[in-house]
């Protein structure tokens, strides 16, 4: 096989790079720019980060958006591993396919809608919008990611592990604690995570659902964007990306090591 | 050790006044309209090596699974030690099970697969630490201890599956095809292990297997099942010679099976009868245990090493037939001979090479005498 690369390759490698990642780099480039017009480039200069740390509106909007992103990821992933359970080990309750159907819909429902009936509801039931309201939108529709990604993993689980548990004295809930959830650990973990980010970025569903009170960071850049780019919104932005891009590689890497490792202790314990 | 065992018969179904450590009573188990069992009464007693043996499909496990508790049964009652276990969830059964894929916890190193039981009823640590240390001993297993399972063999994940059972000391151990997953060799000499293991700590151990082999090696009594039925229960040697049904007989080990039409023997010995099986032959000269009927439909069976084959008619056997070779098949130890009858009917015999190879008394198409005794085979009304 010809492993060097033919031109061809070459081509739509760098042409899939450049529509991934050329807008970021842009973004990166001039957030470092001396000037205040984001075009013109005027010299290096980290003033605009400088400018950010002094910016109290939105060092509070991040605030926000982290208390959001914790408290919504955590309540969806309890629920949505609650439902993925539920979904793989009843067995056929009535009304299972309805369920999993309701569970599932959230994934292809848009956003739009989402965050309008939430809203509706919020005045019907007369719950003043604020921090907790986005809190619970996100949970809403975090919670079927956490389900699929959970219940993917519950369905190579060996049912034996649990039988083995209870046959050996322990309760049903010991059994849930002390087996069965070590095993889709990492499941639920990639779960919260995927809640988390979500959360992160939604600006849609939180514009609906939030009060005047509370901002969360993508409303505040959505709407201070809509003034003219200022070249703090730059380093904002890269600040994210940073961010971002360390919990995927991190992310990654310890996977990657913990496959490894199993493969290497497996090999030993052939070799036994 | 070089122990002298005491000659003394194990057999605690023969007594009436024993008290079985299992009642099966009228069991019956239904999935929506498949019955998995159907109307089955057994009791097991203590200290007692059970099979349950049959082909996949048969209930086997079904009722492996009623005795663990993971399964209720439809009707009838089971009661362990005289308590009707019903109501009693499998946490609180004084049952373990030994399961198929051994269902080890993968998070957890062999020591704390082991230990699992008995932290579940909060045993003191020292108490817990020697129970372990016993248990590790037992089975060999003493420099695996820290070893996550998938660290170690599968002959030694089997014996990790095995302590962790019989750890807590159940009154009843179950174990599910304990030995499908371990290659021939492994699995012989895990048999005699398992056997060794059951007598030494005096447990009760109940086997599901397929392997008929396995069963006969291990057992006390073997139930042979069918369709969620038990067809026999006895011991190995009872089923391997006196089977009460053709699918037994065809179930257990190599078996020929002769059709024919009883009379009973004019002036022979008390059960003797003739059977004619085909026009031109002798009739089979043989006993039936059970009383037969002038001209009732019987099945002969008789296994192919309680046949000889020679040049000539064995004066000292009541039964002859002759034949032609037609089929050899050569074992190192043993050989089976497949013979042609002249009604075209083939019989299996197997004789022991005791002789060279080259120096093999008969081949191909040689034409041959069976013969074999009144008492070799055992006749069957079903």
């Amino acid at each position: 096989m010809n492993k060097r690369l033919s031109w061809f390759n070459v081509t739509s490698l760098s042409l899939g790079f450049a529509f991934l990642y050329l807008p970021m780099l842009i973004l990166i480039f001039y957030s470092f720019n001396e000037s205040k017009l984001v075009t013109v480039w005027a010299g290096f200069s980290t003033k605009w980060y400088v400018e950010l740390m002094h910016d109290q509106p939105f060092l509070d909007a991040a605030w926000v958006t982290l208390k959001v992103a914790v408290s919504s990821s955590t309540l969806a992933t309890v629920l949505g591993t609650m439902a993925a359970i539920t979904l793989v080990r009843m067995g056929r309750f009535p009304g299972r396919t309805l369920f999993s159907g309701m569970i599932y819909a959230p994934l292809v429902m848009p956003d739009v809608i989402t965050g309008l009936s939430l809203l509706l509801l919020f005045i019907a039931i007369g719950l003043d919008r604020g921090i907790f309201t986005i809190m619970l939108a996100h949970t809403t529709f975090s919670m079927c990611y956490v389900s699929v990604v959970v219940s993917s993993r519950l369905l190579t689980f060996d049912r034996s592990l649990e039988e083995a548990s209870m046959d050996l004295g322990a309760s049903g809930f010991t059994t849930f604690r002390l087996v069965t959830l070590p095993i889709i650990l990492p499941a639920v973990i990639s779960g919260w995570l995927l809640a988390f980010t979500l959360s992160l970025d939604d600006l849609v569903i939180a514009s609906f659902t939030t009060g005047p009170s509370s901002t969360t960071l993508p409303i505040k850049i959505f709407s201070a964007v809509r003034l003219g780019v200022s070249p703090e919104i730059n380093a904002l932005s890269t600040l994210m990306i940073t961010v971002v891009a360390v919990g995927v590689v991190s992310a990654s890497l310890v996977s990657k090591r913990a496959i490894l490792k199993q493969r290497r202790e497996e090999q030993e314990g052939e070799r036994v | 050790m070089a122990q002298v065992k005491p000659q003394i018969v194990f057999d605690p179904w023969n007594d009436p006044e024993a008290k079985p450590l299992i009642e099966c009573r009228s069991i019956t188990k239904r999935f929506g309209d498949f019955t998995a069992i159907d109307n089955i009464n057994l009791n097991i007693y203590e200290k007692e090596f059970f099979a349950l043996l049959g082909p996949s499909g048969c209930g086997k496990t079904t009722l492996m699974r009623m005795l663990a508790g993971f399964e209720t049964p439809t009707e009838g009652k089971i009661t362990i030690d005289g308590q009707d276990v019903a109501q009693v969830p499998p946490n609180k059964r004084a049952v373990n099970m030994m399961f198929q894929s051994y269902a080890l916890f993968p998070h957890l190193s062999v020591w704390e697969n082991i230990a699992f039981g008995l932290k579940r009823e909060h045993a003191p640590k020292d108490r817990i630490e020697e129970r372990v240390a016993e248990m590790l001993r037992l089975t060999r297993l003493e420099k695996f201890a820290r070893r996550k399972p998938h660290q170690i063999s599968g002959g030694q994940r089997q014996r990790v599956a095995l302590a962790r059972s019989l750890a807590k000391a159940p009154k009843l151990l179950l174990l599910d095809e304990p030995l499908g997953a371990l290659d021939k060799k492994l699995r012989q000499d895990t048999q005699f292990e398992l056997m060794d293991i059951q007598e030494r700590t005096g447990t009760t151990f109940v086997i599901v297997t397929h392997d008929q082999e396995e069963a006969m090696t291990v057992a006390s009594r073997v139930a042979v099942m069918d369709a969620g039925e038990i067809m026999q229960i006895a011991t190995p040697a009872d089923i391997y010679e006196q089977p009460n049904s053709v699918y037994v007989a065809d179930f257990i080990g190599d078996v020929n099976i002769i059709e024919g039409n009883a009379s009973p023997m004019a002036g022979g010995p008390e059960g003797a009868i003739n059977i004619a099986y085909a026009e031109g032959q002798d009739p089979v000269q043989a006993v039936a245990t059970t009383p037969v009927a002038e001209g009732e439909k019987v099945f002969y069976a008789i296994r192919p090493e309680k046949i000889t084959v020679s040049h000539q008619p064995d004066p000292d056997r009541a039964n002859h037939a002759f034949g032609k070779i037609i089929d050899i098949a050569y074992l190192g130890n043993i050989s089976t001979y497949r013979v042609q009858l002249a009604s075209g009917k083939l019989i299996s015999a197997t004789m022991t090479n005791s002789r060279r190879l080259t120096r093999r008394a008969f081949t191909w198409e040689d034409e041959v005498w069976l013969s074999w005794t009144r008492t070799a085979g055992v006749v069957l009304t079903k």
